[in-house]
């Protein structure tokens, strides 16, 4: 499995190099989140901002390594579906905010 | 060891369950006697119960349609008599306890079992057929789809015997379905129809956007898609996309119920207004996944009916798909009541007047087609064009409740009722039946009686406007939805109105009925046999094959150079059969049991879960991961059909056509 495997499809499907690659990668962000965190070395904004970076930049890492995503015509189907499915979820959940938040501030339930 | 479950669950006391359940044992007992009188077992079992073909499974989709109609539309006029009857002092004949279980299960069963059944059967017959496909991508889950559709349908029947049904309405708000107010088990038996034929519908939807984004024959890019294939496809991202949200919201209710959790209860920091927020924004898009096929279906009949191509293809595509996206972004408009603010309540119902201009767009598209057409009216131009003035006036009432203003007076009215009966019956059904009357020549070989179909479409269109305008009028008088009884005179006499109204859809349902008796009566005489597949000079693929088509549809695949690709070859003197060409073996699914043994499985298993009997609950589990493991270890899953076999079938079907053409 050192060669990279290719479906009839022609979506690659990885190699070790680069689940591996990207398993070190995940697991240095992880690392570096909980070390943010644990050492109080930044104020609580600077933790929450650089939480986030940690975070943003690990979905891309999942998405690149482990779901093969990338730039290349092969994908351009994975790429459709996931801008999709990230525009519906977002908007499902800033809705969901939006709705909760207002009727919470006029029905003084929270 | 039988959890809750006891003799007493079972309802002696209430003599119209009885009589209904002598009724369909009689039924049941006289049709598994024919059955095995006539020795079709071995037939149901190998042709029908296991089959992956799309075409078949089409076929049981729409039966297990028709019969959660008859259900659904028993419960519609129970209620309408009830309310015709509870007058003043009299209480009518349904008490409480038992007429909320009625509206509860006639909206269940009407959405998710008669539309939705309806919906996934069109899709299955015409879509692998319109984009000159051999079957759907997934064959099995295909049938798997079916069975879990059909389990739940038959275990929210099985709530009629044993024990009882929801009384909290079609969608269960909390806090009322919480176990504080609903301790029975009518919450559970909707919490695992649901969630059962959940899993269906959403495998549904998978299916068919691989097949129409893997599948379609060589030549067919996107936009000489035909309309009802886009409109499949668009249904199928929906379906994607807001079934999990519905999933999720009746299993957060489910752990409520269950685990003692507190989502959604009043207490213990629940909030049943999340339930709501999740609720509709599965169940707006809902309503887009059942209409939007129904204008695919007019989009296809228009244009036949008519002699010409569909007027702005375009157009109607790019409405479809705006109309997909703006359906996800108005689930608020069903709870406006809810106390959000000016600012919310205001974006979300100026989003949903907003749909109303895509819906103007294809409602000109078809008017257009129409215009200086050859229109035939046919039964199928009788029910495009009864929609066309009906959904009208439904979408106008919908922009009306979508004025926050307005809508604070009309929640939860009678006018909702109206409106939304307006939409779905008006949009929705008329589409359906209009699609079934449209494709049964191909489905069947046979054409449907037009007489008895256009009686149908009389009273369902007069039936209608006589059981809903009432209940407009109702609604701005006041009245509220899923009332019992009444003591105010005026609503009376409209509500005796409405009695007519659904007594008049009776008597169409009966035609429908009839309609289909003498078709299947009348189906060997030379004017209703389909000898050519192609009975209404049709435009898209599915009319090239032979009516029924043969199993693998197409011998050779089509090639497809324009929209409309079937009227450009018949057109330009191509055949788009080929037929005499090469034939080559043929790669096709065996049929399997799995999807049947997966489905009992399941119905087991919600059947225990409703009752506690965890011992069988667990016995259903292994049942359906048993059954998984099974059907994915097993290789032998596929055949060929020999070239000679195909050269057979083919040569058969010229040789008709040849002597068709000879008379």
């Amino acid at each position: 499995m050192s060669t990279s495997h290719t479906s009839s499809s022609g979506e690659s499907h990885g190699s070790v190099a680069s689940y591996v690659i990207g398993f070190v990668l995940a697991v240095i962000l992880t690392v570096l989140s909980f070390a943010v965190v644990s050492t109080h070395s930044l104020s609580p904004t600077g933790t929450l901002g650089a939480l986030s970076v940690l975070a943003l930049v690990q979905v891309l890492v999942h998405l690149h390594y482990f779901l093969h995503m990338g730039g290349s015509s092969e994908q351009r189907w994975n790429n459709i579906a996931f801008v999709f499915t990230v525009s519906f979820v977002a908007i499902l959940i800033v809705g969901t905010v939006f709705i909760m938040t207002n009727t919470a501030a006029h029905m003084m339930s929270r | 060891m039988l959890g809750r479950l006891s003799l007493s669950a079972i309802p002696l006391d209430v003599p119209i369950l009885v009589g209904t359940f002598i009724g369909v044992a009689i039924v049941g007992i006289a049709v598994l006697g024919l059955i095995t009188y006539y020795g079709k077992w071995g037939y149901l079992w190998k042709e029908w119960f296991t089959s992956v073909d799309h075409k078949r499974l089409a076929v049981m989709y729409i039966v297990l349609a028709l019969v959660a109609l008859f259900r659904g539309f028993a419960d519609a006029i129970m209620m309408r008599t009830q309310l015709a009857l509870a007058y003043a002092g009299n209480p009518g004949y349904l008490p409480p306890h038992h007429y909320d279980q009625i509206f509860s299960a006639h909206g269940t069963i009407m959405i998710f079992f008669l539309a939705m059944a309806f919906m996934t059967g069109l899709f299955n017959f015409v879509v692998p057929l319109q984009i000159g496909a051999r079957d759907v991508a997934f064959p099995f889950l295909n049938n798997l789809s079916f069975w879990m559709t059909a389990v739940a349908f038959i275990l929210v029947n099985v709530s009629l015997f044993i024990g009882e049904f929801s009384q909290c309405g079609w969608l269960a708000y909390p806090p009322l379905s919480e176990t504080q107010f609903s301790p029975g088990v009518g919450v559970d038996y909707y919490i695992w129809a649901i969630q059962i034929s959940g899993v269906g519908t959403l495998l549904t939807g998978v299916n068919f956007f691989v097949t129409i984004v893997k599948m379609r024959a060589p030549g067919m890019s996107w936009m000489k898609m035909p309309v009802f294939t886009w409109t499949a496809f668009c249904s199928s991202i929906l379906i994607m996309v807001s079934f999990p949200v519905l999933t999720v919201a009746v299993a957060l209710l489910g752990l409520d119920r269950y685990f003692g959790m507190h989502f959604f209860t009043n207490d213990g920091g629940g909030n049943q207004m999340m339930y709501l927020n999740l609720i509709w924004a599965w169940g707006h898009p809902e309503v887009y996944i059942l209409v939007i096929p129904a204008f695919g279906v007019f989009s296809e009949v228009v244009p036949a009916f008519s002699g010409k191509p569909l007027f702005g293809y375009a157009t109607m595509v790019y409405a479809t798909c705006s109309i997909m996206v703006l359906s996800f972004v108005v689930w608020v408009h069903h709870f406006f009541t809810m106390g959000a603010g000016p600012d919310v309540n205001a974006f979300f119902g100026i989003a949903t007047m907003i749909i109303s201009i895509p819906t103007g767009v294809k409602l000109f598209n078809w008017m257009f087609t129409m215009y200086k057409g050859r229109i035939q009216y046919h039964a199928c131009m009788y029910w495009a064009v009864g929609f066309m003035v009906t959904f009208t006036i439904g979408g106008m009432t919908g922009v009306m409740m979508a004025i926050p203003g307005a809508d604070f007076v009309l929640h939860n009215s009678l006018f909702l009722i109206a409106h939304f009966h307006n939409v779905i019956i008006g949009g929705v059904y008329f589409g359906y039946i209009c699609g079934m009357n449209f494709w049964a020549p191909k489905v069947l070989g046979f054409k449907l009686n037009e007489s008895w179909g256009i009686r149908a479409f009389w009273f369902w269109l007069v039936g209608f406007f006589f059981a809903f305008v009432p209940l407009y009028v109702l609604g701005f008088q006041g009245m509220t939805r899923r009332l019992n009884h009444y003591d105010n005179p005026a609503w009376h006499p409209w509500l005796l109105i409405a009695e007519v109204g659904a007594v008049l859809i009776l008597l169409g349902i009966a035609c429908q009925l009839m309609q289909l008796y003498v078709s299947i009566r009348d189906c060997n005489l030379p004017a209703n046999r389909d000898v050519t597949g192609d009975p209404w000079n049709g435009r898209t693929l599915e009319w090239s094959t032979s009516s029924p088509p043969p199993i693998y549809n197409f011998a050779i695949v089509p090639n497809v150079t324009a929209l409309d690709a079937f009227m450009h070859d018949k057109e330009g003197g191509i055949d788009t059969r080929q037929a005499g060409g090469h034939y080559e073996a043929i790669h096709m699914p065996k049929n399997t049991a799995a999807g049947l043994v997966v489905g009992i499985s399941s119905l087991v298993f919600g059947f225990a879960a409703v009752w506690y009997i965890w011992w069988l609950a667990a016995l259903g589990l292994i049942g359906v991961i048993g059954a998984v493991i099974a059907r994915s270890a097993n290789k032998d899953i596929d055949y060929y059909i020999p070239a000679e076999e195909v050269a057979r079938i083919e040569n058969e079907h010229t040789r008709k056509l040849l002597a068709q053409a000879a008379e």
